[in-house]
């Protein structure tokens, strides 16, 4: 599905990255975690290229999404983030109402409209629960919301685009504990519709939700396997110092 | 000896207060002031007749459509350059020796006082082009003179909306394009208003720009082309209370009354406007 190979990433004359290879399974969760400032946040943004809007940023290696490089000039960006979303650390819905926010995708691929478009919104906020919380509610402002159904509200416009992965950059870290529980089983409910990637700083979170664990530190994918066995029975030292919380 | 900071204190408060009610008191004092003169002769019949006898006697209804027209035209004119030029400016380009161009050009257009607006506008829409002294002729020259306060505030208000915001439209598959007509310019519209009423405000209180692209003929008819020699009620007023005789002085009172009344309406106006706007996303 997707597949980084001796992925390499400056920020300047810093390197951020110091070739990463991973190969992301399809309808399963893979989780990266790792230690603050490791490079997990920046590998996510190579998959749908948003490093691009960091000045000085320069990428070496390869991303292949379906076989195609990612990386290459000629790939088409706004194809490749309507088929691989990406959900934010913060909540950060438009100041629109609910609706608008969720038609916003729809509405800029032209993918419906009127009737249609109604019942793209539909969906797409009742695959995260909000269509029965939210009630007819739908003409409120999306700020109006709180902290978890913004998060949830994102996920929804994401969906509405109807993307195959959904890359998810700490998505839980401004939530209280109830809210990220409900965002986690939420996300095991995606999954079998959605390739997931997540990045969290949360080892427990990855260790419940992920079926796939990689382990980064100071730009380099130490370990990366099934979630079961990275934890129970870690191949490298500093993976098994990071999680039994020897550092972080 | 020490000073109790208490007592500094209390003596810095009053100072700042007496400052600040110096300040609001003098503005307060001179639009009274004209407000004061100008009112009583201000009459309906004086805002919806024609002026005669070179405005001694009538009213100045035909001086009122002709700045409208002005100003409007000079809006209308510099909005889309200016509001493009920011959207470049903090859309399309990263900060390179181009954008600082721009920016200092736009800075330096500024400064320059307003009767050299005047004389470029006479000698280059007036004469070269022949649009001779005109509605076009003056609101071309006033637009030029505002294009700095558009840009500028435009800009100001683009930046001010979160990066968030543009982050979340490409991720979602958005051309940039779509961004800026989707996310930007709503997010930053009411910024972009307040700088288009700023600059209506300048415009409106212009005088030397004026005079020497749209003419000092007093019509005694409301103008009908853009072609149409006008005088606007900032150049009314100056002729008046130079030129005309004492008799002309309610007259001259009056007008200056409007204009202050006029600028006033559209400053608070484009005040109220913004703050619904806002509350509209809160």
């Amino acid at each position: 599905m997707l597949e980084a190979r001796n992925l390499k990433l400056w920020y300047g004359d810093f390197r951020a990255l110091n070739g990463v290879s991973m190969s992301i399974t399809p309808n399963a969760i893979t989780a990266i975690i790792g230690p603050s400032g490791c490079g997990k946040s920046t590998l996510l943004r190579c998959f749908n290229r948003m490093n691009d809007l960091v000045e000085g940023s320069r990428t070496e290696g390869e991303v292949l999404f379906e076989g195609k490089n990612i990386n290459d000039r000629r790939f088409d960006m706004t194809e490749l983030r309507k088929r691989v979303g990406m959900v934010f650390q913060r909540p950060n819905p438009f100041p629109l109402t609910v609706f608008d926010n969720v038609a916003y995708g729809p509405r800029i691929h032209g993918l419906a409209s009127g009737d249609a478009l109604r019942e793209i919104v539909k969906k797409a906020l009742q695959s995260t629960l909000l269509w029965d919380e939210l009630g007819e509610k739908l003409e409120a402002p999306a700020l109006s919301l709180s902290a978890e159904q913004q998060q949830r509200l994102c996920i929804s416009r994401l969906v509405a685009v109807a993307p195959d992965v959904l890359l998810m950059d700490e998505p839980c870290s401004a939530l209280d504990p109830m809210a990220t529980q409900n965002i986690e089983e939420l996300m095991l409910e995606l999954k079998k519709r959605f390739t997931i990637v997540i990045v969290t700083h949360n080892m427990q979170q990855a260790a419940r939700v992920s079926d796939f664990t990689g382990f980064m530190l100071l730009g380099d994918l130490v370990e990366f396997g099934e979630t079961q066995r990275v934890f129970t029975a870690p191949r490298q030292k500093k993976t098994e110092e990071y999680i039994t919380g020897r550092y972080g | 000896m020490r000073i109790p900071p208490r007592a500094v204190h209390v003596g810095m408060l009053g100072i700042l207060w007496s400052v600040t009610l110096a300040a609001i008191g003098t503005l307060i004092w001179i639009i009274g002031w004209v407000l004061w003169h100008g009112l009583p002769s201000a009459t309906p019949h004086f805002l919806t007749s024609m002026p005669q006898d070179s405005g001694a006697e009538g009213g100045i209804l035909s001086v009122i459509a002709g700045t409208l027209f002005i100003i409007l035209g000079a809006v209308a004119l510099a909005t889309p350059l200016g509001v493009g030029t920011a959207i470049y400016l903090v859309e399309y380009t990263r900060e390179n020796w181009v954008t600082r161009v721009i920016r200092y050009g736009a800075d330096c257009l500024a400064g320059i006082p307003s009767i050299i607006f005047g004389l470029f506008g006479y000698v280059f829409f007036v004469i070269t082009l022949g649009l001779r002294w005109s509605i076009l002729s003056g609101s071309l020259t006033l637009a030029l003179m505002s294009l700095p306060t558009i840009i500028r505030t435009a800009e100001v208000a683009l930046r001010s909306v979160p990066q968030g915001y543009r982050e979340v439209s490409y991720a979602l598959g958005a051309t940039r394009w779509q961004m800026v007509l989707r996310v930007v310019l709503p997010g930053a519209l009411p910024g972009i208003v307040t700088g288009i009423v700023l600059a209506l405000g300048r415009c409106m209180s212009e005088t030397a720009a004026v005079i020497f692209t749209a003419g000092t003929v007093l019509p005694d008819r409301i103008p009908t082309s853009p072609g149409d020699s006008v005088r606007t009620l900032a150049v009314h007023f100056y002729l008046l209370a130079t030129e005309g005789t004492s008799e002309s002085q309610p007259k001259a009172f009056a007008t200056a009354a409007i204009l202050v009344l006029a600028i006033l309406v559209i400053n608070v106006s484009a005040y109220t406007l913004m703050h619904r706007f806002l509350a509209r996303y809160r």
